[in-house]
């Protein structure tokens, strides 16, 4: 067990090393760059803007650009960003708790809904039931995210005006219900995506499981239904699930680009749209390199509680 | 004669798909007396498995599955009886693994694999019986010994993947008898096993049978497991029961042609260098239940086949002398030339 976790550490240090490389190489080969915003600035001298660079560091070739900013981030310095020189951990906390917010609150009515639809479409196979939630499953996975969010925006905020349209306080409030009123919606829509993706899982997964001889065997014991389905179908079905938890886990922390877009929420896929937009290179590199954390961490653990839950599963 | 432990009157079996109907089991009857062993012998496909999970009602949904006829367990006063087709599905989990119980065919498959084997013996009590959980384990622990698992205390806490298909075996004939039920249907308990460890089991389910005094139903298609465990022997084809009667008399003396053909096909020990007979053959397979042949189900297969006598009418199950039963257009002149080949 230690030696498999020193063993999946040391490949994680590798794989963070060569994102970062690879990252900053590639964002730093993109035409335009940090400098190209001046270019236009009326009064801004070419001599102001190589100031500018000698000012910022970027007059130096590029391998001592990563390798002054590798230095640093393992030193614990994530650096500043070049829009207001703010440091960049604490512009990323500031955005990731919102995300955190909106996309967990999310994944969990995913998970929760998905899973429970997911098993009475298996255990009801081509009942209505099982129709609906196949093709509302197609509808919703086959119909982009910010289309949904628009009609639930024009519907429910400037139709019924039930919900706001979008943010996530109204200024001067902030209370616990101001923050629920207006997560409701895009924790809705964004979630409707992955209860798809989610009952698809489970109801193939419950499937699979259904017809294995273990399940007779436990029907033969003269088990009540209740037994059958939770002790003996679901706690098998949902083996496999728990490394599409790990598979999603990251997108936790990536927050929705899209849904945090249309709904103007605050979050982590916004920070990084700007981010780039802003050609603000070292907020996009650490937000790379925290999501790369993340998609690693999220597979370390899908692999640990699948060892956990399934004894069969051996780490090695 | 004691009463039987259980009776299976005119069983019948049909499957429901979109494209219609179709019946895989007809009017299959046969009785067993409590400590008395029948095997159901026949091809893959002829029905035996189906008629063990129909008895149990576990072939599935009734929109998919009708049953008919009667499964009777003796009632709670004598000449009272239970039929399993019949009651309520609350009533029929009540009855299933408590007075009557399986184990399959596959050791490998037929446990749960995340849960511990103690556990999964325990819960097998635990429903029925209504007492505690340290109760239902040290039954899991009586049995896991009855059963022949050395350290049994230690095993309680296995997983199924650490044990061998033998033991795993073992575990399932536990589960089975955790209630002491009064029948047991065993569905080729031993076809996935290792020889040696075949004739353990079999020796195992023997030496349980005498203890307990179960009915067994011993499905199969070997019949040197049917000589070493059985009393008497149903043989199946194409979803009927083709010819039954004791043991010895079948084995010895086939009377239905389809029989005579799977007993001639079963492979002889030869030593090697000496000439043995080629092995026989029933040529064809067993047909499609959606298009059984008119008559006998067996007459396209059939080296006595007659046209206009086997063609006919599906023949009916003939009662002979000695409890022998054989459905056969030509059971008359079989039994015709038994009686004359005994005069000789």
């Amino acid at each position: 067990m230690g030696r498999y976790l020193i063993g999946r550490l040391g490949q994680s240090v590798v794989v963070l090393f060569l994102v970062s490389l690879i990252g900053f190489m590639i964002l730093n080969l993109a035409p335009g760059g940090p400098l190209s915003q001046f270019a236009l600035t009326p009064g801004m001298s070419q001599a102001d803007i190589q100031r500018l660079a000698v000012q910022m560091g970027l007059d130096r070739p590029l391998i001592v650009q990563y390798i002054d900013w590798l230095g640093r981030l393992l030193r614990g310095d994530w650096g500043e960003s070049f829009r207001d020189g703010r440091p960049v951990l604490a512009i990323i906390v500031e955005h990731l708790w919102a995300t955190l917010l909106l996309m967990g609150t999310s994944m969990a009515i995913s998970i929760v809904v998905g899973t429970l639809v997911g098993i009475a479409g298996a255990i009801r196979r081509y009942s209505i039931f099982d129709y609906l939630a196949t093709v509302g499953a197609m509808v919703a996975l086959s119909i982009p995210t910010f289309w949904f969010g628009l009609v639930a925006i024009y519907l429910f905020a400037l139709k019924l005006a039930w919900l706001p349209a979008g943010n996530m306080i109204t200024i001067g409030d902030g209370s616990v219900l101001d923050y629920l009123h207006h997560l409701v919606m895009p924790a809705l829509v964004l979630a409707l995506v992955n209860v798809a993706i989610w009952s698809r899982y489970m109801r193939s997964s419950t499937l699979d499981v259904l017809h294995q001889d273990f399940v007779r065997t436990a029907r033969a014991k003269g088990l009540p239904r209740y037994r059958v389905l939770v002790h003996h179908i679901v706690r098998n079905a949902l083996l496999p699930m728990i490394t599409l938890g790990g598979l999603q886990l990251p997108t936790i922390l990536g927050g929705a680009l899209v849904a945090e877009t249309v709904f103007t929420w605050p979050g982590m896929g916004r920070l990084f749209l700007d981010s780039i937009g802003y050609s603000d290179y070292p907020v996009v590199m650490g937000i790379l390199m925290l999501s790369a954390i993340f998609v690693l961490l999220g597979n370390l653990l899908a692999d640990l509680l699948v060892a956990l839950a399934d004894p069969r599963v051996r780490l090695a | 004669m004691t009463a039987p432990a259980l009776i299976a009157r005119e069983l019948c079996v049909s499957f429901h798909k979109a494209g219609g109907s179709v019946q895989v089991i007809h009017d299959v009857c046969f009785e067993i007396a409590p400590g008395e062993t029948l095997a159901l012998v026949g091809e893959s496909g002829s029905g035996k498995s189906v008629t063990s999970m129909a008895l149990m009602r576990l072939l599935g949904k009734a929109n998919r599955v009708s049953l008919s006829g009667q499964v009777l367990l003796p009632g709670a006063s004598d000449g009272d009886f239970v039929d399993l087709l019949a009651v309520d599905d609350h009533a029929i989990r009540r009855l299933r693994g408590r007075r009557i119980a399986m184990i399959f065919q596959e050791p490998l498959t037929a446990l749960n694999p995340v849960q511990r084997i103690g556990a999964q013996i325990a819960e097998a009590v635990r429903f029925h019986g209504g007492c505690s959980r340290r109760a239902a384990r040290a039954r899991a622990l009586e049995l896991l010994e009855q059963v022949g698992i050395p350290e049994p205390r230690s095993r309680l806490d296995s997983y199924p993947h650490e044990l061998s298909g033998g033991m795993r075996q073992r575990v399932v004939i536990a589960i089975a008898l955790a209630m002491e039920p009064e029948v047991l249907i065993a569905d080729e308990p031993t076809t996935a096993l290792d020889v040696t460890v075949q004739a353990q089991i079999l020796a195992l389910l023997k030496q349980l049978q005498r203890d307990n005094g179960m009915a067994m139903l011993f499905i199969t298609h070997d019949f040197g497991v049917v000589s070493e465990v059985a009393d008497r022997v149903a043989v199946m084809y194409a979803g009927r029961v083709v010819e039954e009667g004791a043991v010895g008399a079948v084995l010895e003396r086939p009377l239905m042609p389809y029989t005579a053909g799977l007993l001639a096909s079963v492979p002889k020990l030869e030593l090697a260098g000496l000439p043995g007979a080629p092995l026989a053959t029933i040529e064809g397979s067993v047909p499609d239940p959606a298009r059984l042949p008119e008559g006998c189900s067996f007459h396209p297969r059939c080296r006595e086949y007659r046209p206009g006598i086997c063609d006919g009418a599906v023949p009916p199950l003939a009662d002979l002398p000695g409890a022998r039963r054989i459905r056969c257009a030509r059971a008359g002149e079989w039994i015709a030339s038994e009686e004359s080949s005994h005069a000789d």
